[in-house]
């Protein structure tokens, strides 16, 4: 594989063009996402629901000019349906359309070949020669075997088709896992990764995502409604409030006018950062709302 | 590529995240010297974040790293250069109590460390004795005494509000938060120095502390207790995926003979497709019996939750508390009902307490039979979980013997060392014969057991 140009100059470069994405980063972030770019290896991003994890992707994708090319996965996620398939109806066809006199040598090589390969998401990610970022998401939700699919793809950046030979990548892309730790990834898969944990911001930078994200909210409230998002999560809750949900109060208070927020504005909103009923009640307790 | 004597370093730093338990391979020791290769080594942040990503692949081990870093890559030595007043002049701590308010009050974290830095070499050294330890973060926080602070913190953060509502619980939450980051900075600095005096060989082994799925039910400090019970709830959480998963995967049980005999007069006679029957779940049913008494209360506490979890993911668990009476608890599990609610209203209203308060196994073993004869049937598992200790009353082994005949599978979990089983009022060497007894002193042993234990 010919030596590639790094993406990114340096680590605060990398910072300064995923912020000008819209994604602010802070150091630990930036660093791997240089590394990452730096000795071409997949970035595995781990944290729970809604800290930003796909979005760090895209990020990354916007910033570099890249391609996105997404791998969802999920149950029952097959080599078929993440790397390649052959293409066997247009087969039966070619086979059938063949003139009867033609050798059977000449069809059988012929219907192995590049035009009657389905490309999935792992072979076109290998295969593009423009800059891609491989977005491989929720890796937890896919069974163990997937993983051992991934191994190669991740090491050496090549796909084997027992048909057609091994393809190897012409232009190396920038891997990243995402996964919410519902279960363990094998260390097989850890150790070829990048690891980072993504956690709930600090109460500055998460200040600074809504206030880039939300302008026409005040500092002020900004700084009220992050001081509150922090006190719920202290709580034992069923599901913490996401960065996303944080976003969604600041707009959901700018629609409705409020200014500030008290006890009577967080008990009319309290539906749009806790989704549980039992959270409501603990959060209403804690917080003293009645 | 970097020096050598840097390289050398990196390796011994490696050693000590290996002794203190983080597993790091070869090939991330590699990765490690590429990383020295490719960030600003001078950039103390950037030094961490890029060694964390290889060599700390799961959360758990992130506390060590960053403990054993500051001690290898300490951001500088003895009193820095940069003190302009190195000389002991004696400093007022009412004068540095009110800068250390206004800093909290500020929230400015690298003030906040920075001011720890200097409290540390002001305030938390003692006399100079050769060979001993001489700083102390006690020392330090003694004379700070944050936590006195809280009150006129709360005062300024509110500035004038009433007291009492959502405004106060906001702040409160704020200001722990700030206390808790001076507290650490405090203690990163107060290592630091010791390091220097003692070696950091020295250091690493004594003041890093265990990793959370690692540190002993018994003996878990609060702060340890709030850690770990984020660790207990995804693993319960993991292990239910695991078994849906299996489930799923048996989906096909026995060949259906008629059906595929019948689907096979399409084919010819050839029976080309196979049906199956569909395969029928083995429904888990357990049956948790639990020893919520004092002398166990932190271990009493996980297990409560690991039943908690559980009782979300499965329909048929049941779960019996004991002191020295027994009271069945399933109904305050109920799937979406608040743990630390639970909990509370478990000690309040349950009917624990028979006679005085301390363990009684004997009794409430047979009180368990006697009030709930079916609750133990040939498909349940049965779970005791208590540390066996008697206090020297009848253990009651004929009727823990005729439970677990009765069951399917039968465990006790322990959370005492396996030493100490026998020892004093421990009937732990009597139940042994009758129960396969598990030694379960940690979050990482009580993850091995029931991932070992749940039938599927």
């Amino acid at each position: 594989m010919p030596q590639q140009s790094p993406a990114f100059a340096s680590v605060a470069d990398v910072g300064k063009r995923l912020s000008a994405a819209g994604y602010l980063t802070d150091p630990a972030i930036a660093t791997t996402v240089f590394l990452a770019d730096r000795l071409g290896k997949p970035l595995l991003v781990e944290g729970p629901a809604g800290v930003g994890k796909t979005e760090l992707a895209k990020a990354i994708a916007s910033a570099t000019g890249s391609l996105l090319i997404r791998l969802q996965c999920y149950e029952g996620l097959d080599e078929a349906r993440a790397l390649y398939e052959w293409n066997y109806k247009k087969q039966l066809l070619r086979i059938q359309a063949s003139p009867d006199d033609s050798a059977w040598d000449a069809v059988h090589d012929d219907v192995f070949s590049e035009e009657f390969l389905l490309s999935r998401p792992l072979l076109s990610a290998i295969r593009q020669t423009e800059p891609t970022v491989l977005l491989i998401d929720e890796t937890d939700k896919a069974d163990v075997e997937v993983e051992g699919l991934l191994l190669e793809v991740l090491s050496d950046f090549q796909v084997t088709i027992p048909e057609l030979g091994t393809i190897t990548a012409v232009r190396r892309p920038l891997v990243v896992l995402t996964s919410n730790a519902t279960r363990e990834l094998s260390e097989a898969l850890k150790r070829r990764c990048l690891y980072l944990h993504l956690d709930y911001p600090a109460a500055d930078r998460e200040r600074e995502i809504v206030l880039a994200r939300v302008p026409d909210i005040g500092t002020a409230l900004a700084d009220q409604i992050v001081r509150t998002v922090r006190a719920l999560r202290a709580l034992e809750l069923k599901k913490s409030p996401s960065i996303a949900e944080t976003i969604d109060w600041a707009h959901t208070l700018l629609a409705l006018g409020l200014d500030t927020l008290n006890e009577e504005a967080l008990r009319a909103t309290l539906g749009v950062v806790l989704k549980h009923a039992s959270d409501h009640l603990r959060a209403a307790g804690e917080l003293r709302l009645n | 590529m970097a020096a050598p004597g840097l390289l050398d370093h990196l390796a011994d730093f490696v050693r000590a995240l290996r002794s203190a338990g983080v597993p790091v391979g070869v090939s991330e020791g590699i990765d490690a010297a590429a990383v020295l290769g490719a960030v600003d080594v001078l950039d103390r942040r950037q030094l961490r974040a890029g060694l964390a990503t290889v060599v700390v692949k799961r959360p758990v081990y992130r506390p060590t790293y960053d403990a054993l870093f500051d001690l290898w890559w300490p951001a500088r030595m003895g009193d820095g250069a940069n003190r302009p007043d190195v000389d002991a002049t004696p400093v007022d701590p009412e004068a540095l109590r009110d800068e250390l308010m206004r800093l909290l009050l500020d929230g400015d974290e690298e003030a906040l460390r920075r001011f720890a830095r200097e409290a540390v070499a002001t305030l938390g050294g003692g006399d100079a004795v050769p060979g001993r330890q001489s700083f102390f973060s006690y020392r330090v926080l003694r004379a700070l005494s944050p936590d006195t602070l809280v009150s006129g913190l709360l005062d300024a953060l509110l500035a004038g509000a009433a007291r009492g509502g959502l405004a106060e619980q906001v702040a409160r939450q704020t200001i722990k938060e700030r206390i808790g980051a001076l507290r650490t900075a405090i203690e990163e600095e107060v290592r630091r120095r010791v390091a220097e005096e003692r070696g950091r060989d020295s250091v690493a082994r004594t003041t890093v502390r265990p990793m959370v799925d690692q540190v002993d039910f018994l003996r878990a400090q609060q702060q340890d207790l709030a850690a770990l019970r984020r660790t207990v709830a995804p693993l319960a959480r993991r292990l239910a995926a695991r078994l849906a998963a299996k489930r799923r995967r048996g989906r096909s049980g026995r060949l259906d003979f008629r059906r595929t005999v019948r689907s096979s007069l399409g084919t010819g006679g050839v029976p080309i497709v196979t049906h199956h029957r569909p395969h029928w779940p083995h429904k888990p049913e357990l049956v948790v019996l639990c020893d919520v008494s004092g002398s166990v209360a932190g271990f009493s506490h996980f297990t409560l939750m690991l039943t908690a979890a559980l009782r979300e993911q499965f329909s048929r668990v049941r779960a019996f508390a004991f002191v020295d009476t027994c009271d069945e608890v399933t109904r305050f599990f109920a799937p979406g009902a608040d743990l630390v609610d639970a909990t509370q209203r478990l000690s309040r209203e349950a009917d624990l307490v028979w006679f005085d308060g301390h363990s009684d196994y004997g009794h409430a073993f047979e009180v368990f039979v006697e009030r709930w004869p079916d609750a133990v049937g040939p498909k349940t598992s049965l779970l005791v979980l208590g540390d066996a200790r008697t206090n020297y009353r009848s253990p009651g082994s004929a009727t823990l013997k005729g439970l677990v005949t009765r069951s399917r599978h039968a465990y006790w979990l322990n959370p005492e060392p396996r030493r100490q089983w026998g020892s004093g009022d421990s009937a732990a060497d009597v139940y042994a014969e009758l129960i396969e007894m598990v030694e379960c002193r940690n979050a990482d042993q009580l993850g091995a057991f029931v991932s070992r234990l749940l039938p599927v």
